[in-house]
């Protein structure tokens, strides 16, 4: 085995990893290995520094008081939304960045709002079969209600999406909306053609964002999106709060989502006027401290580099498939090669014939986190013809020492079930 | 790896390595019945003869993880020939056995055995401190309950 260090990272782990309370107690066993933060990342001290800061110092509800304290909740709030337009490029954040719950609520909003005014019975959405349940079931339900017609891009045996047949898909679609980058597979898909086809045949193209966002820089005019959705806490930020980013005019066409307070202009006993943009879309008080942590990730991912954050996830993924494949010949990997361009650091495997709940139980004991499942996928599970997976997610938090841990855990599991 | 031994017994690893009653049984006269864990894809399809309120036969065919494709092979061993009845009461002990983590859909129908009744079965108790596993254990005993339910449901229809 290669001696730890010997990679040359782009990043500082040891100092990056001091900054996550969370990563730096030691249970009763041994330290603890995380590599899952393709299902929820860990939150450096500044997040949650900035959300209890905001708690003792700050809070109040926003849009509505006209005290100073308000009016600072308010300012904090709103600062947030421009970070994490910011993020993504958004040429406009202020009127186009929506807080949703996370990228579920963010497709669900599309889903009922968009979907519900534009589409006819017989309307096409095109989505693909690596989609993660977040961006099928919303389509699925929208069939039931809508008797839409739902057309999928197949998933070819390299792990990328198969666009051979993308324009007979296309043709007569209203929507393409696929993942950014797959939960599973780790598969980086290749947007920007996609949204040009999509565009080429009049439809409208939405991006799952959540395992791209906190791995890579994302720019919604680069990528050709319409709409595009991230989660906070799966780039450390906290729980209960996602984007919806969508250009603006659809958003002014698009009826609200949720009713209630906030997202209101005017209410009489016989109607309503809805507020403006962003607001039209955040009904009831919104997850403000959740904003507030949402910034402060942001704030910390950008000054370490996104970029830096994929190089160095990039050279970790290429350390892990080699000493995968050095000392446990029987693991098989579903996801494409380590290539910066076109993988992330989302590792899913099997091992043997060994139940992925079994693996990672065994794995739980020394220490790892891995998920072992279906990962919310269960159509590209059937596809790859396995009941489910375990998965192992890198981050900027992890380094060799952590990939060292997965493979001397296979061994423990080998060993006890071998 | 203190603790693990607890929940992988030695007793689980010869039943998850060597399935005892693995296969199938022909249609009538043995009745077929399906149970899925959906968290972790757990598919037990079992095979169930009752003649004479005895369970006669037993199969299983599917697939899972260790704890609960062994706990079926446990569960095949413990039932075959015996009567539905202690069948069903030892169903109840098992599942109010782990019970503390999970509700038991059979739990009402359990009048618990001597804990001692329950023989090789009870190696299944180091589930209990693992909640994530408990549906793992019960799944195929809750399959059984389903299938004595649809055998006598069937032969009251009859």
């Amino acid at each position: 085995m290669a001696p730890v260090g010997e990679l040359h990272s782009a990043l500082d782990v040891p100092t990056i990893r001091a900054d996550f309370p969370l990563l730096t107690q030691h249970r009763d066993g041994p330290p603890l290995v995380y590599l899952d933060s393709a299902a929820s990342s860990q939150r450096p001290r500044a997040v949650l520094d900035a959300m209890d800061d905001y708690y003792e110092t700050t809070h109040a509800n926003v849009h509505r008081g006209v005290y100073q304290l308000a009016e600072e909740a308010t300012r904090r709030f709103e600062a947030a939304r421009l970070s994490a337009g910011r993020l993504i490029g958004a040429p406009d954040p202020a009127h186009e960045i929506i807080f949703a719950k996370n990228v579920t609520e963010a497709i669900n909003l599309v889903a009922h709002s968009w979907g519900r005014t534009q589409l006819r019975p017989g309307d096409v959405v095109v989505l693909s079969e690596a989609e993660h349940h977040a961006n099928l079931v919303p389509w699925l339900m929208l069939k039931e209600e809508r008797d839409i017609e739902l057309r999928y891009l197949k998933v070819r045996d390299d792990f990328q999406l198969d666009t051979a047949d993308l324009d007979v898909l296309l043709d007569g679609a209203k929507l393409l909306s696929v993942t950014a980058a797959s939960n599973v597979l780790g598969t980086v898909i290749d947007l920007a053609p996609l949204a040009e086809a999509a565009h080429r045949h009049g439809a409208l193209i939405l991006a799952d964002g959540a395992q791209l966002v906190p791995h890579r820089p994302a720019d919604v005019a680069a990528l050709g999106v319409d709409f595009f959705g991230y989660t906070a806490h799966k780039m450390l930020g906290p729980t209960g709060i996602g984007v919806l980013w969508a250009r603006r005019e659809l958003l002014e066409e698009m009826p609200p989502f949720l009713g209630g307070g906030e997202m209101i202009s005017d209410v009489r006993l016989d109607g309503f006027t809805p507020n403006e943009l962003p607001w039209k879309f955040e009904a009831g008080t919104p997850p403000i401290a959740e904003a507030v942590g949402l910034g402060a990730a942001i704030e910390y991912l950008e000054a370490i580099g996104l970029d830096r954050i994929a190089q160095h996830e990039a050279a970790l993924t290429e350390y892990a498939f080699a000493q995968l494949a050095e000392h446990h010949p029987e693991l098989k990997i579903y996801g494409p090669a380590p290539d910066p361009k076109r993988r992330g650091g989302v590792i899913s495997f099997t091992f043997g014939d060994i139940h992925p709940h079994d693996v990672a139980q065994i794995l739980d004991q020394q220490g790892v986190c891995v998920r072992a499942g279906h990962h919310c996928a269960k159509p590209l599970m059937r596809r790859l013809g396995v009941q489910a997976t375990t998965r192992a997610s890198l981050y900027l938090y992890n380094d060799e020492s952590d990939v060292d841990a997965l493979v001397a855990g296979l061994s423990a599991v080998r060993k006890m079930f071998g | 790896m203190a603790g693990i031994e607890e929940l992988y017994r030695e007793v689980i690893l010869d039943h998850y390595r060597s399935p005892r009653n693995r296969g199938e049984l022909e249609i009538p006269p043995a009745h077929k019945v399906l149970g899925f864990n959906p968290l972790c894809g757990d598919e037990i399809v079992l095979y169930l003869e009752v003649s004479d309120g005895i369970v006669s036969a037993v199969a299983i065919n599917g697939q899972g993880c260790s704890i609960s494709q062994s706990s079926a092979s446990l569960m095949s061993d413990a039932v075959k020939g015996r009567p539905v009845s202690e069948v069903r009461r030892l169903a109840g002990s098992f599942t109010t056995m782990l019970m503390a983590r999970d509700e038991a859909d059979v739990a009402e129908e359990a009048d618990p055995l001597d804990p001692e009744a329950l023989g090789e079965l009870a190696a299944m108790q180091g589930v209990m401190k693992y909640p994530a596993r408990i549906k793992c254990a019960t799944l195929s005993w809750k399959t059984l309950t389903k299938g004595l339910d649809e055998i006598e449901a069937g032969a009251a229809s009859a």
